[in-house]
């Protein structure tokens, strides 16, 4: 057992074993509790749901580990769901072939890495606050999207994209292997790529970071760039999930994505997170949200739950220690 | 030995305080081993010891904070007491000035020294009350501040000055000062001593703690000299000197021979013509050899670490020019530097020199990621690996896991971490600006060891300083600057010690 739990600190970080633990033991008491719980439709419930909030809290992961935030990451994933609806209305709507959806995606990905780029640029050169650039990028991207959609509905797309959206392969939904593809995708960037080495320096001492010669405000650029084009990818998803893109949609997931982070053992202070724990972070959120769901509880109480949960991480967190400590004298 | 244990009593009437026989032990180490300590009133006392030798211990004991093994006596002021307590220890008069002073920046220099005086008492505040207060105690001094004015637009040695202010609001008739030099010009620490005399001839005690004294003991009367947690001895100050207290801190002699060689015909690796900055530095010429170490003597504010930036890439000169093995270089920044093989050891390790909450390993691999990267340009682990066990072991640098922090480190093993991911770029140009800041004076031995060694790889080295010794016995050659201006130059090999501190502290 130990070394099981030394394995996997080893590999992806001393926060995993503990939320493995979480979530085995969630598992096991929503099992007794709900029979429906252990079921396929339960998972692929659990498993449509999880890439949005997961593919914005990734965006929202590595600006936080720069020890910026990315306050912006639904508006631009809206922003970028609008250009590839606009793509896709501009060649025929329904009637759009693949060749125009995947230049619509390139173009939503582009968009998104835009408005990154920009938000980065503004605080890495400009020494804007990220809560404050990100903040008034979102209001820009917002307005923007408003303007352009009148507040409504853009939808009639083409059969395939809800098929995208809904479809499965080897019984695991699209959106779901496009999550896990990303996550793997941005663990291989922050924890072995010279850009995510110089993300955590930064994070920690952006001072320190330059005397030693690295080259601060491109990272933090790229970092928000990076940020914006995962933003774009959520929204592509979401697209596809609801056949319809409107400005607004996933405002509730803001902070939600905050918190996921910092569930995922993210400081706060920056320098320091890793994408394995903050995955696990989303799927225990994810499962306790339809465990909940399934014992029959108000849909509303499941948010206040998240709350209650996260509060209580944050409190074990920081008893861990004292805890240790008290073990180790009834050991003795 | 220059200087005998000291004869002389406290001067008279009963002493400002006496412990006697102190011990305090935290777990496995005693921190205290049956010290005494007395300090008579008026007195002006300095407080010895390197890092860890139990200063801070004893200053908290003597505040009442840390409770002594039982067996010792204390008494403030003549009067003997069973045991202390902080409220106990101020209520007598003992004070102590942290060196972050613990002032609030924001509020004004008249509420911070009425600070004390203000807390759980009265219910609502009187500003006339307050402004009183603050100006009787700088009227004691005989300094005057604008007291509406915000703390936080003080220099340090203002700052310091409404902190002592503040002790003397509240009746200290005992303060201590912890390394109150370290962050002061001359003419500050000149103004301090000053007004330090003032409090001693009104009868306050002033003790200095610090492991740097040269300044403070020409006004001082003893010194007592803890190492490892034991007292050492108490010396008259008069004939004391930094080099003798550096011996007694240590317990052991330092290395103190000129070391300066000829560079012969070595090439030039570093030159200077005309290098001007206004406001910073002006017509600068200088010169270094490979494998020549060059002091950079002066005081803070002569300009020596704005030049050692322009000549790291940070800041661009307005005239002037930079040679480096020949030939003429601009840098737009300090990557165009480093790749050019010119290194800066900041004097700020904390906050510029090393990433303090992240990895000994990140920090040795930081200025050499792409040497480390493999295929697909991702980091490779064994090449990170191997380079983070030859950066420790290059200079024998003593870690626990290289996956600890670095600010887990001492200052002496920080610096070797520093001095590793610069020799990681082999470097053709090394500044040290004030190399052995925060180092005990017995690990510096083991960094000047190593600047040596690296001259002897052929690298030129630009050793900046404000401690006379340090370059005196390090340096093949000494320049010194003033005002922006080099203004002088010296051989140790023919200027004796006191000539060149005469110049520089002038």
């Amino acid at each position: 057992m130990t070394r099981i739990i030394d394995a996997m600190t080893r590999s992806f970080g001393r926060e995993v074993p503990g939320l493995v633990g979480l979530l085995v033991l969630m598992i096991v008491g929503f099992s007794l509790a709900s029979p429906q719980f252990l079921t396929g439709a339960n998972f692929d419930s659990i498993a449509s749901q999880l890439p949005e909030l997961g593919l914005l809290t990734l965006a929202m992961l590595a600006p936080i580990i720069a020890n910026g935030i990315n306050l912006a990451v639904i508006a631009v994933a809206n922003i970028s769901g609008l250009t590839l609806a606009w793509v896709l209305n501009m060649y025929g709507g329904p009637d759009a072939g693949m060749l125009a959806f995947a230049a619509g995606v390139v173009l939503a990905l582009a968009v998104g890495g835009l408005a990154g780029a920009a938000m980065g640029a503004i605080i890495a050169w400009f020494g804007a606050h990220p809560i404050l650039a990100s903040l008034a990028m979102m209001i820009f991207l917002k307005g923007i999207g408003e303007f352009l959609t009148r507040g409504g509905d853009i939808s009639g797309f083409p059969e395939f994209v809800m098929g995208l959206g809904h479809g499965t392969v080897a019984g695991i939904p699209v959106p779901m292997l496009i999550f896990i593809g990303a996550a793997f995708l941005w663990h291989l960037l922050l924890a072995r790529t010279r850009h995510g080495f110089a993300v955590s320096m930064i994070g920690s001492n952006p001072k320190a970071s330059e005397y030693s010669g690295l080259h601060v405000k491109r990272s933090i650029t790229l970092t928000y760039a990076l940020s914006g084009v995962m933003c774009a990818l959520a929204g592509i998803v979401m697209l596809t999930r609801f056949n319809s893109v409107r400005v607004g949609h996933g405002d509730a997931l803001l902070l939600v994505t905050v918190l996921a982070c910092f569930l995922g053992g993210v400081n706060p202070f920056g320098g320091f997170g890793r994408v394995a724990p903050v995955f696990l972070a989303l799927v225990i959120l994810q499962t306790l949200s339809s465990g909940l769901n399934l014992v029959g509880a108000n849909q509303h109480l499941s948010t206040a739950v998240w709350g209650l949960f996260l509060i209580a991480v944050m409190v074990l967190r920081s008893g861990t220690p004292m805890l240790h400590a008290l073990l180790a004298n009834i050991r003795r | 030995m220059m200087t005998a244990p000291s004869t002389q009593t406290a001067p008279d009437g009963p002493e400002a305080i006496r412990f006697e026989h102190i011990s305090i032990r935290f777990g496995g180490l005693q921190a205290l081993d049956d010290v005494s300590f007395s300090v008579g009133r008026g007195e002006v006392h300095c407080l010895a010891g390197e890092n860890g030798s139990g200063k801070s211990t004893l200053i908290k004991a003597i505040a009442g904070v840390y409770q002594p093994a039982p067996g010792a006596r204390m008494s403030y002021f003549g009067e003997t007491i069973p045991a202390s307590s902080p409220p106990l220890a101020r209520k007598k008069g003992v004070a102590v000035i942290w060196q972050d002073l613990a002032l609030f920046p924001e509020m004004t220099v008249a509420e911070n020294i009425a600070f004390d005086s203000l807390v759980g008492k009265p219910r609502l505040v009187n500003y006339g009350t307050i402004r009183e207060t603050a100006r009787t105690a700088l009227g004691k001094l005989g300094v005057e501040l604008d007291l509406a004015a915000p703390l936080r637009s003080l220099p340090i040695s203002g700052r310091q000055i409404v902190a002592i202010a503040r002790a003397l609001a509240s009746d200290a008739r005992l303060i201590f000062m912890d390394e109150p030099t370290a962050s002061l010009t001359q003419a500050e620490t000149d103004h301090l001593l000053a007004v330090v005399r003032v409090l001693s001839k009104s009868g306050v005690a002033v003790v200095f703690v610090s492991h740097r004294l040269a300044e403070v003991l020409d006004i001082s009367s003893r010194v007592t000299v803890l190492r490892d947690g034991k007292l050492v001895g108490v010396f008259d100050a008069a004939g004391m000197t930094q080099s003798r207290l550096g011996e007694l801190m240590t317990g052991r002699q330092l290395n103190q021979a000129v070391s300066a060689r000829d560079p012969g015909n070595a090439p030039v690796v570093l030159q200077t013509a005309g290098l001007t900055r206004a406001g910073e530095y002006e017509g600068v010429n200088l010169a270094i050899r490979a494998g020549e170490i060059v002091g950079l003597i002066g005081l803070i504010g002569a300009g020596r670490s704005e030049l050692a930036h322009t000549l790291f890439g940070m800041t661009r000169p307005r005239a002037g020019e930079i040679r480096l093995a020949g030939k003429p270089v601009r840098f737009a920044n300090n990557r165009q530097a480093i790749g050019a093989g010119v290194a800066y050891v900041s004097e700020d390790r904390l906050s510029l020199g090393l990433v303090q909450q992240q990895s000994i390993a990140d920090n040795t691999v930081i200025t050499t990621l792409r040497a480390i990267s493999g295929a697909g340009g991702l980091i490779s682990a064994r090449r990170k690996s191997a380079a983070v066990t030859r950066g420790v072991t290059e200079f024998s640098t003593k870690i626990g896991s290289p996956d600890d922090a670095v600010s887990t480190l001492s200052g002496g093993n920080q610096q070797r971490i520093v001095l590793a991911k610069w020799l990681a770029i082999s470097p053709k140009l090394l500044i040290l600006d004030c190399p052995t800041v925060g180092v005990d004076v017995g690990a510096r031995d083991g960094i000047y060891r190593i600047v040596r060694a690296l001259a002897d790889r052929g690298i030129a080295i630009l050793m900046i300083s404000d401690e006379v010794p340090e370059v005196y016995f390090n340096c093949d050659r000494i320049l010194h600057m003033a005002a922006g201006r080099i203004v002088g130059e010296f051989d140790p090999r023919r200027t004796p010690i006191a000539e060149l501190e005469r110049t520089v502290y002038a």
